[in-house]
């Protein structure tokens, strides 16, 4: 038997044609290798060859969907491919979706086996359930641990066997497979309790959800000498929105300077937040951000100061990554600053 | 917001409409507050009826920011 013959595809980014500027590059068929081809060339050894290349801009195959995916399957079906490689997308989302969509199609519409790779905040991580997706870190300097991960898997699928479990092989959970063990479930049960109890490592097979939280921090003991701060996802900007923070959706905070503010006022402050009535805010952003009673508890000692700045975004529609980014930037700076608690409003 | 506040390691409290919401989110220190488009204020109160209830929302701030709690504690009172 002949070396396992791979189809990979790329965007343009990985292709080096370009970055956004390239993006609505149409599909191109290649020979050989193309950019991290080579990586994945040298992993297989003898065993597997990448033998032809589709380039795809990310933007274009977003936009022309249905098009864009049946021109990419027939380039990939002139060369009878035994297994197809999407990616890796790391963390760039467009190339993420375009990777689990072609992954997908390449199973479902040419019985070929295809599976990808991305970091597990890639939206592309929604086809979890129906391709195969090795994790990867977040950026292209994770390479050399993607291929090395994606390769074995390349060479398994492509000499048609199946895959064991995620947790064995190394992909994100999401494809159920029924199969009988040796072992009865109260059994293993046992087992896993016996080891839990000698202190040996186990493996569940249910693990449950990851809630991410975050334990309580101490309670501030004398807040008549603790430097507080404002945050609000209600949108509160000074007047004009300066920064134009998106009324939804937002893709960034504002930090502003109320040094001297002691009240805010309809003709100084408004809300840029998209997602509520903003009458009540843009009458009076106190009833949000209430600086008013901040500078009073200032003036009576019962805190020791009002932070100097306050961090401000719209809260709705916008992602969890987004806002999980640039809040842990601006906390590092509330850290920095020497606050010492943080009261945030939401609408 | 709040969670990556707290992982900073400064206490939060989450002053919010939809307390919900912010179990859901992971806050540990709460306040429920008025109403969505005016947490801190009702604009049928005149302006220092208003003011006072702003206030006593936030003496609840303030006291949920000295109170040591062990899981997700939500101020009522």
């Amino acid at each position: 038997m002949g070396k396992i013959k791979v189809v990979h595809y790329v965007n343009q980014f990985a292709a080096g044609i370009g970055g956004e500027e390239m993006a609505h590059v149409t599909p191109e068929l290649r020979d050989g290798t193309v950019g991290s081809g080579q990586a994945f060339n040298m992993a297989f050894g003898e065993e597997a060859e990448i033998v032809a290349t589709v380039v795809c801009g990310d933007n274009y195959f977003s936009e022309n969907l249905d098009k864009a995916k049946a021109e990419v399957l027939d380039m990939i079906k002139s060369k009878s491919p035994d297994v197809v490689i999407a990616g890796p997308a790391f963390n760039a989302g467009r190339y993420g979706f375009a990777c689990g969509t072609v992954a997908e199609a390449v199973e479902v519409e040419l019985g070929v086996p295809a599976f990808t790779g991305m970091f597990e905040e890639n939206a592309g991580v929604e086809f979890k359930g129906k391709v195969v997706i090795v994790p990867t870190k977040n950026s292209a300097a994770g390479m050399r641990d993607a291929v090395a991960k994606m390769a074995p898997l390349a060479i398994k699928l492509g000499k048609g066997e199946k895959l064991g479990p995620a947790f064995m092989e190394g992909y994100m959970p999401g494809i159920r497979v029924n199969f009988f063990d040796n072992e009865r479930g109260s059994k293993r049960a046992v087992d896993m309790l016996v080891k839990k109890l000698k202190g040996e490592e186990f493996v569940t097979e249910y693990p449950m959800p990851d809630f991410d939280r975050v334990e309580p921090n101490p309670a501030v003991k004398d807040l008549s000498k603790a430097k507080v701060a404002l945050v609000t996802s209600g949108g509160i900007v000074p007047k004009g929105n300066p920064d134009r923070i998106e009324s939804s959706s937002a893709s960034k905070y504002g930090e502003y300077v109320i040094d001297g503010v002691m009240d805010l006022t309809e003709a100084t402050y408004e809300t840029a937040h998209g997602g509520y009535d903003p009458v009540y805010a843009n009458l009076d952003a106190d009833r949000v951000l209430p600086v008013d009673v901040m500078r009073d508890y200032e003036k009576e000692g019962k805190i020791g100061s009002l932070h100097g700045k306050f961090y401000t975004t719209t809260g709705n529609g916008t992602s969890v990554a987004n806002s999980k980014a640039y809040s842990a930037e601006f906390a590092a700076k509330l850290k920095a600053d020497g606050v010492d608690a943080v009261i945030l409003t939401s609408t | 917001m709040v969670k990556e506040i707290e992982r900073a390691g400064i206490p939060v409290v989450h002053i919010c409409t939809v307390v919900p919401i912010s179990l859901t989110v992971g806050a540990n220190r709460i306040v429920p507050a008025i109403a969505i488009p005016h947490p801190l204020g009702n604009p049928s109160l005149g302006k220092d009826e208003e003011k006072t209830l702003r206030r006593s929302l936030l003496d609840k701030a303030l006291k949920a920011l000295s109170t040591e709690v062990s899981g997700q504690t939500v101020f009522e009172n």
